[in-house]
C-alpha cells in the first residue's frame, strides 16, 4: 500500500479519536446523562477509516445505528458530535436525534440510521445524482451483516448493478445482529458471496487490518470514480462492546472476544508502521496525548450545553409551513 | 391469581396458548434464545422449541410476509416487531396483504395472525423507538387494532386477539411494561375484543384514553376527583372495532369529554372519536370536546419528551376549559 506519512498520521489520528470516543461513551453512559440508546463502534474503526480515507467532502457516506465511527471517519466534528449525543442544543443536529441520526451534508455525512436497511437504497440515489451532476463523486454504503438480510438492502444492490452505480457497499459483519449469529440468520453465510450474484466485483477482507481494508477500499473507489460501477466489501469484524450499552452480552462467550482483541486493528496500524519506520511512536503517542484531549473537551462542553429549547420541538419538520396552521402550543396554555 | 407486571402477563398468555393452541407459533427478531428485546418471549423458546419459537434475521417485510402466508396456511403465527418504527417496513405486507385477504378472496382466505407491537414515549429515544402509529393500523379496513393499558387486559385481549379469526395487530405499551401490576387468573382466559372498558364512574366529565396513556388519565382523574369533579374514566382497549356504545353512553351522561392520546394531533384516532361523540351526543353536550395529545412533530428526544408526552398538568387544564365552558 502506498500511502505517504501524513496520510497514515491522519488515519491513525481518525481510529484513535474513534476509540477514545467509544470506550468514554462506554464510561460515561451509566452516568445517565446520554438519552435513548447508544450503540459503539469500537473495534471496528480499521473500517470506517480504511474506507473514509480515500474521500473528500463531495463523496457521499450512509450510516447505521452504530454511526459515530462512520461520522468520525468521515471528518464530522467531535464537539458536535458529543453534544447530539447528550440531546443538548449545540449538537451536530441540535440535540434532535442523538447518536443514531448525526448527520452532516458539508462532510457528505448522509446520516447515521436507526432503521436497519434505511442506507442502501438512500446510497444508490446519492450515487445516482453524483452520477446525473457528471461528477466523480462517489458513496459508500456501511452496513452489518444483520442489515445484509433486509430487502432494502438486495434491492440497494440490484439496482446500483442495473445503473452501475459509484457505490461501494460495506458490509461489517462484526458477527451479530443484536443477538442473532450471522451463521444463524444469514443464508450461506457468505455475505460476500451474494453480491457476486448482482454481478459487481466483491471480496471479503480481515476488517482489523486497516491496511487489508483500505487496499481493498482503494480499488473499489477508484473503480466507482471511473464509472465502472459498485462493488461489494465484506469487512470481517467485531464490536467489542455489547449491541447497545446495558446489553447484559449473554450470546457470546469471553474467549472469542478476547480472540478479536488479541488482533486489536489500532495494536496492529501501531505495530505495522512503527516495525517498518514509517512513523514514529512518539508521533502516535502525541497524538492520543491530544485525542484525548480533545474527547475530555468535548464532555465537558456537551455536559454544561444548554437542553434544546422547547420551541425546537415544532421547527425542522417542514421546509414551509403555514404558521398559522401549527398546532403547537397555539391551544395549550401550560408549558411544562 | 398471581400479581404480575404487563410484561409478565404477556409472557403467560402467550405461555399459555403455545400450550394450548397446537396451531401457535411466536416468531421475531431475538424472540428465540434471547426472549426478545423486551423479553416478553422469555423463555419460550426453552419450552416450546425452535420449531414454535422462531427467530428471524433483521427482515420485518418479511417476518409479516411470512405470517401472512403461515396464516393462509393453516397456522395462528404471533409475530413481534421489535419498535412500533420498525412495523413500517412491514406496512406493505400488513395493508396490501393481510388486511385484504378475506375480502379478496372472497372469504375463502383468512389471515388469524397477531402482529404484537411495542409503542410509545417514555424510555428517552427520539423517533421510531417512541412513536405511537396506531391511526395508520386503524385506517386500514381489514385490520383490528387492540391497546391494553393493565396486565389482565393485556393476558385476556392477547388469547382473544390469537383466538380472532381475523388479524389483530396489537399494540403494547412500552412505559407501562414493568410499571403496573395487578391480580391475574394463574390459567388462560379471555377478554372480548371491541368492549371499552369504564374503569371509574363519575357524572360531570369523561377521560377517554388508552394504553400507555391511561396512566395520567387515571392520575389526572384522581386529582379531579379531589377537587370534587365526579370524573369518569373510560379506557377504549380495542380501537377497531370501536365500542361507539359505552363512549355514548358515558358522554351523553357526563356532557363533558377528553380524548387524550400520545400520538400527533392531526388525524389522531382522538379525531375519529369526536367525530362519533358530536354525531351521537351533539344535544347532551355541555362544551366542546378537548383533545390532549402529542404535538404534530416528530418525538423528540429525552430532554424534551416531558413536553412531548400529554401530562397530566395538560389533561387537568383542558378540564377546566371544559369545565367552565
Ligand atoms: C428495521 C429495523 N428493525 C429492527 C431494528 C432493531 N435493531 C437495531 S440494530 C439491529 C441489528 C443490526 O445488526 P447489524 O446489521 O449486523 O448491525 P450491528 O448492530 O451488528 O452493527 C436490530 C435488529 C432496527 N433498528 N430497524
Ligand atoms: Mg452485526
Amino acid at each position: 500500500m502506498d500511502m505517504d506519512r501524513n496520510s497514515l498520521v491522519e488515519a491513525y489520528r481518525r481510529m484513535r479519536t474513534i476509540r477514545e470516543f467509544e470506550d468514554r461513551l462506554h464510561k460515561d453512559f451509566a452516568g445517565g446523562e446520554i438519552p435513548g440508546f447508544v450503540h459503539l463502534y469500537a473495534g471496528e474503526e480499521a473500517v470506517a477509516v480504511g474506507l473514509c480515507s480515500h474521500l473528500g467532502d463531495g463523496d457521499f457516506i450512509t450510516s447505521t445505528h452504530r454511526g459515530h465511527g462512520h461520522c468520525i471517519a468521515k471528518g464530522v466534528d467531535t464537539a458536535g458530535m458529543m453534544a447530539e449525543i447528550y440531546g443538548k442544543a449545540p449538537g451536530s443536529c441540535n440535540g434532535k436525534g442523538g447518536s443514531m441520526h448525526i448527520a452532516d451534508v458539508d462532510k457528505g455525512m448522509l446520516g447515521a440510521n436507526g432503521i436497519v436497511g434505511g442506507g442502501p437504497p438512500l446510497a444508490c440515489g446519492a450515487a445516482l445524482s453524483a452520477k446525473k451532476r457528471g461528477t466523480d463523486n462517489v458513496v459508500i454504503c456501511f452496513f452489518g451483516d444483520g442489515a445484509s438480510n433486509q430487502g432494502t438492502t438486495l434491492e440497494g444492490m440490484n439496482l446500483a448493478g442495473v445503473w452501475k452505480l459509484p457505490v461501494v457497499f460495506v458490509c461489517e459483519n462484526n458477527g451479530y445482529a443484536e443477538t442473532t449469529s450471522y451463521k444463524y440468520s444469514v443464508s450461506g453465510t457468505d455475505i460476500a458471496a451474494r453480491a457476486r450474484g448482482f454481478g459487481m466485483p466483491s471480496v471479503a477482507v480481515d476488517g482489523l487490518d486497516f491496511f487489508a481494508v483500505a487496499e481493498a477500499a482503494g480499488e473499489a473507489i477508484a473503480r466507482a470514480r471511473r464509472g465502472e460501477g459498485p462493488t461489494f466489501i465484506e469487512a470481517q469484524t467485531y464490536r467489542y462492546y455489547g449491541h447497545f450499552e446495558g446489553d447484559s452480552i449473554a450470546y457470546r462467550d469471553r474467549e472469542e472476544e478476547e480472540s478479536f482483541r488479541s488482533r486489536d486493528c489500532l495494536s496492529r496500524f501501531r505495530q505495522t508502521v512503527t516495525s517498518q519506520g514509517l512513523v514514529e511512536a512518539a508521533d502516535l503517542d502525541a497524538i492520543d496525548g491530544a485525542v484525548a484531549a480533545e474527547i475530555e473537551q468535548a464532555v465537558t462542553d456537551a455536559l454544561s450545553a444548554p437542553d434544546p429549547s422547547l420551541d425546537s420541538l415544532t421547527t425542522d419538520v417542514y421546509v414551509d409551513f403555514p404558521a398559522s396552521q401549527l398546532w403547537m402550543f397555539q391551544d395549550e396554555p401550560v408549558r411544562v | 391469581m398471581s400479581v404480575v407486571t404487563l410484561a409478565q402477563a404477556l409472557n403467560r398468555s402467550l405461555e399459555h396458548a403455545l400450550a394450548e393452541m397446537d396451531d401457535v407459533v411466536v416468531m421475531g427478531e431475538d424472540v428465540g434464545r434471547t426472549g426478545g428485546v423486551f423479553r416478553i418471549t422469555d423463555g419460550l423458546a426453552d419450552k416450546f422449541g425452535p420449531d414454535r419459537v422462531i427467530d428471524t434475521p433483521v427482515a420485518e417485510s418479511g417476518i409479516a410476509g411470512v405470517g401472512f402466508g403461515m396464516a393462509v396456511g393453516g397456522l395462528r403465527p404471533v409475530l413481534e416487531m421489535q419498535f412500533m418504527g420498525f412495523s413500517y417496513p412491514a406496512f406493505d405486507q400488513i395493508i396490501n396483504h393481510v388486511a385484504r385477504i378475506r375480502h379478496r378472496s372472497r372469504h375463502r382466505f383468512t389471515a388469524p395472525l397477531v402482529i404484537r407491537i411495542p409503542y410509545g414515549g417514555g424510555i428517552g429515544a427520539a423517533e421510531h423507538h417512541s412513536e405511537s402509529a396506531e391511526a395508520i393500523y386503524c385506517h386500514t379496513p381489514g385490520l383490528k387494532v387492540v391497546v391494553p393499558s393493565r396486565p389482565g387486559d393485556a393476558a385476556g385481549l392477547l388469547r382473544s386477539a390469537i383466538e380472532d379469526p381475523d388479524p389483530v395487530v396489537f399494540l403494547e405499551p412500552i412505559r407501562l411494561y414493568r410499571s403496573v401490576k395487578e391480580d391475574v387468573p394463574d390459567t388462560s382466559f379471555t377478554t372480548p375484543i371491541g368492549a371499552a372498558s369504564v374503569e371509574r364512574e363519575g357524572s360531570d366529565l369523561t377521560i377517554i384514553a388508552w394504553g400507555a396513556m391511561m396512566k395520567e388519565a387515571r392520575e389526572a382523574a384522581a386529582a379531579l376527583v379531589e377537587q370534587g369533579v365526579d370524573t369518569e374514566v373510560l379506557d377504549v382497549r380495542s380501537l377497531v372495532p370501536l365500542d361507539v356504545e359505552s363512549l355514548v353512553a358515558s358522554v351523553q351522561k357526563t356532557g363533558r369529554a377528553i380524548v387524550v392520546h400520545e400520538a400527533p394531533r392531526t388525524v389522531g384516532f382522538g379525531a375519529e372519536i369526536v367525530a362519533q361523540i358530536q354525531q351521537r351526543c351533539l344535544y347532551h353536550l355541555q362544551a366542546p370536546v378537548e383533545r390532549v395529545t402529542g404535538w404534530d412533530t416528530i418525538f423528540p428526544l429525552k430532554r424534551s419528551e416531558h413536553v412531548y408526552l400529554p401530562s397530566v398538568e395538560r389533561i387537568l387544564a383542558a378540564a377546566n376549559t371544559v369545565l367552565s365552558a
